[in-house]
């Protein structure tokens, strides 16, 4: 789109020239040889649009941190930057989908270098009760092993299984259950 | 008498005198004092290849009063039932006796009517306001004999009649059936039931606290009060410690409440995360599950604290601890060759081995002797189902059938009686169950109840 715009711009330099060059009515031979000119003369239009697009970039930035570093731990948990990974049935694995999500969150941890979090691992209601305590804690891990391979430090993160005694979600369905399969994201110091 | 039973009857006598509750005496008449070979040559036989046939009518109220009264019925009702429990006799409906008078000595027993009724036996007793509380004598009557079988006087509070009954059931299934009955034992499990808030999360989470109930169902009573999720409670052999996962700390750690005495302790000491802790069967060591190594692994420690030793080593999940009888193995889940299997492996580390072939199997708990068995839940389709493995044959029995989910099954300490969770009546609830599957009770019914455990 931008080369394209550009190219339009000089040929309208380029005709407006011409037809400048065509009123005067000056004998035609010895004119032929400017039009060179006029594209070394046209740049000059363009700089400017560099500056106002180069101005917003540094401002988003700005706000995000301060509502973020402004909210309480409650209002932050709510809403939380860090979002939730979700694992297969019976799986502590952390699949591609997980890794972004992982990126993600630790590229706002590492915006936030103060803050402590738990990674708190759940399981659905299809796993017996005492067998998820150890698959919840499984996932809470594998979570917390990614986070640390990208450069967080391993002090900032706790992990805690709760099995399926919290579900995020209480229906019986897959629906459910894919909600209730996760790892959770719990800011607890910033 | 076997040395089991002697033990026992002496256990129940350290039981009643430190509980305070009841005191029980002989009774004055010589017919129980040569107790021994009394109850052996009037023990009550039914017809051949059948249970005696028992009658239990109302107790005799010797005073008035409405309290006195109210525990002659109660006790009647309850030793009923509890009788009915075992199966050990067949038990003829109250209503079918409405008519046959009370007797209130044994002169005044009417045998006939008794025997015309088709009774082998007949429970006949009083109960006794004294400026204590009350007296409660019971009596079971050989009715073709028409002499004493058995008989036992108590003297205690009024204020829980049903444990008159418990006591007398316990004694009558001793004597009669060479039978540890359950009728004074407990049951603690889980509930959420007072919808408090977990403190400290946005997300609403309910607060799982541990609760304790008789083994029938009765005197349902919250024991911790931390606001927080507690887990897996398990019982002191002695009846008077509960240990359990606790989430007090923000992480799970064992705790263990001595509920008589009100006091707490921390076995573990904060190390590591620990959850699914065991009592060993002479109570002094516990089982447990720990991450504090870097994953779910089995460990042993005093119950003091001391002599950590850790039994698993591998990098899959290991949990779910449970003791042989003789406390010298331990039964375990472990997901190390795929799905979560059974396992089995000496307290020294030694022995391993597989013995479920399940699709999913976890939540090993071994019988009590004289069975040499370990009831599981096991993946039936949705959701789980028990089971029940015979070690020494290797085969394994289906108890229930895919009504609801089934989990969490803990053993009765005679053996024959499991109390599980299932959501066979909408939320998760505790049931009780027969090891031949008959016999199913539902225990709780207000809130979610999960992971019973049955003392001994």
């Amino acid at each position: 789109m931008n080369r394209r715009a550009h190219s339009l711009m000089v040929m309208v330099v380029l005709l407006s020239v011409v037809v400048g060059a065509c009123s005067k009515k000056t004998p035609p031979v010895a004119r032929p040889m400017p039009p060179p000119m006029p594209t070394a003369t046209a740049p000059p239009p363009p700089p400017p649009p560099p500056n106002p697009v180069a101005e917003p970039v540094p401002v988003p930035p700005m706000p995000v941190e301060d509502t973020i570093g402004s909210k309480s731990l409650d209002d932050l948990n709510r809403d939380s930057p860090l979002k939730p990974l979700f694992f297969a049935l019976d799986s502590s694995e952390v699949d591609a989908d997980g890794q972004v999500t992982l990126q993600a969150n630790a590229a706002v941890l590492k915006q936030f270098p103060t803050w402590q979090i738990t990674i708190e691992g759940h399981c659905d209601e299809r796993g017996t009760a005492e067998y998820n305590l150890a698959l919840g804690e499984r996932r809470a891990l594998a979570a917390r092993t990614y986070l640390v391979s990208l450069g967080i430090p391993a002090d900032k993160v706790k992990t805690v299984s709760y099995g399926k005694e919290f579900p995020f979600d209480a229906g019986h369905d897959e629906a459910a259950w894919t909600k209730n399969r996760r790892a959770h994201f719990v800011i607890t110091a910033k | 008498m076997t040395k089991s039973s002697i033990a026992t009857k002496l256990s129940v006598m350290a039981l009643l005198a430190a509980s305070a509750v009841l005191t029980a005496q002989q009774p004055a008449t010589p017919a129980a004092a040569p107790q021994q070979p009394t109850s052996v040559e009037l023990r009550l036989t039914g017809e051949p290849g059948s249970p005696p046939r028992l009658a239990v009518p109302d107790l005799l109220a010797l005073s008035p009063d409405r309290e006195t009264q109210d525990a002659a019925r109660t006790i009647s009702e309850v030793l009923f039932a509890d009788l009915d429990f075992e199966r050990e006799f067949s038990l003829i409906p109250r209503d079918t006796y409405k008519s046959i008078p009370v007797a209130g000595s044994i002169d005044a027993v009417p045998f006939d009517r008794w025997r015309e009724l088709g009774a082998d036996g007949v429970v006949i007793g009083t109960v006794q306001k004294t400026p204590a509380g009350i007296r409660v004598e019971m009596r079971l009557y050989n009715v073709r004999a028409r002499q004493s079988a058995y008989g036992r006087e108590y003297t205690g509070s009024a204020a829980n009649p049903r444990v008159y009954a418990h006591t007398m059931a316990d004694e009558l299934h001793d004597s009669q059936r060479q039978l540890r009955g359950v009728a004074r034992t407990k049951l603690t499990f889980i509930s959420d039931r007072n919808r408090e808030a977990v403190v400290a999360t946005v997300e609403k989470r309910d607060v799982k606290e541990v609760f304790i109930a008789d083994y029938d169902g009765v005197n349902q009573r919250r024991i911790t009060i931390n606001r927080t999720m507690n887990l897996y409670p398990n019982w002191s052999p002695d009846g008077r410690s509960i240990v359990y996962t606790s989430y007090r700390s923000g992480v799970p750690d064992l705790l263990i409440s001595n509920i008589y005495a009100g006091t707490m302790e921390s076995p573990t000491k904060g190390v590591g995360q620990n959850w699914l802790p065991v009592f060993s069967p002479d109570g002094s060591r516990i089982a447990f599950t720990s991450s504090r190594d870097g994953n779910s692994e089995l460990y042993v420690i005093n119950r003091d604290g001391s002599n950590l030793v850790r039994l698993t080593n591998n990098p899959s999940i290991d949990s779910t601890p449970t003791w042989s009888p003789t406390g010298t193995q331990i039964a375990f889940t472990s997901d190390r060759r795929g799905q979560p299997q059974i396992f089995v492996v000496n307290t020294d580390g030694t022995g391993l081995r597989q013995i479920s072939f399940e699709s999913y199997a976890d939540r090993p708990t071994w019988s009590p002797a004289p069975y040499n068995e370990i009831a599981f839940a096991a993946r039936t389709g949705p959701g789980f189902d028990i089971k029940i493995l015979a070690i020494g044959s290797g085969e394994t029995r289906q108890i229930t059938f895919g009504e609801g989910s089934n989990e969490s099954p803990a053993w009765a300490p005679n053996g024959r009686h499991m109390a599980f969770m299932s959501t066979r009546a909408g939320r998760s609830q505790i049931f009780t169950v027969d090891r031949d599957g008959r016999n199913m009770r539902q225990i709780t019914k207000d809130g979610n109840n999960t992971t019973p455990n049955w003392s001994q």
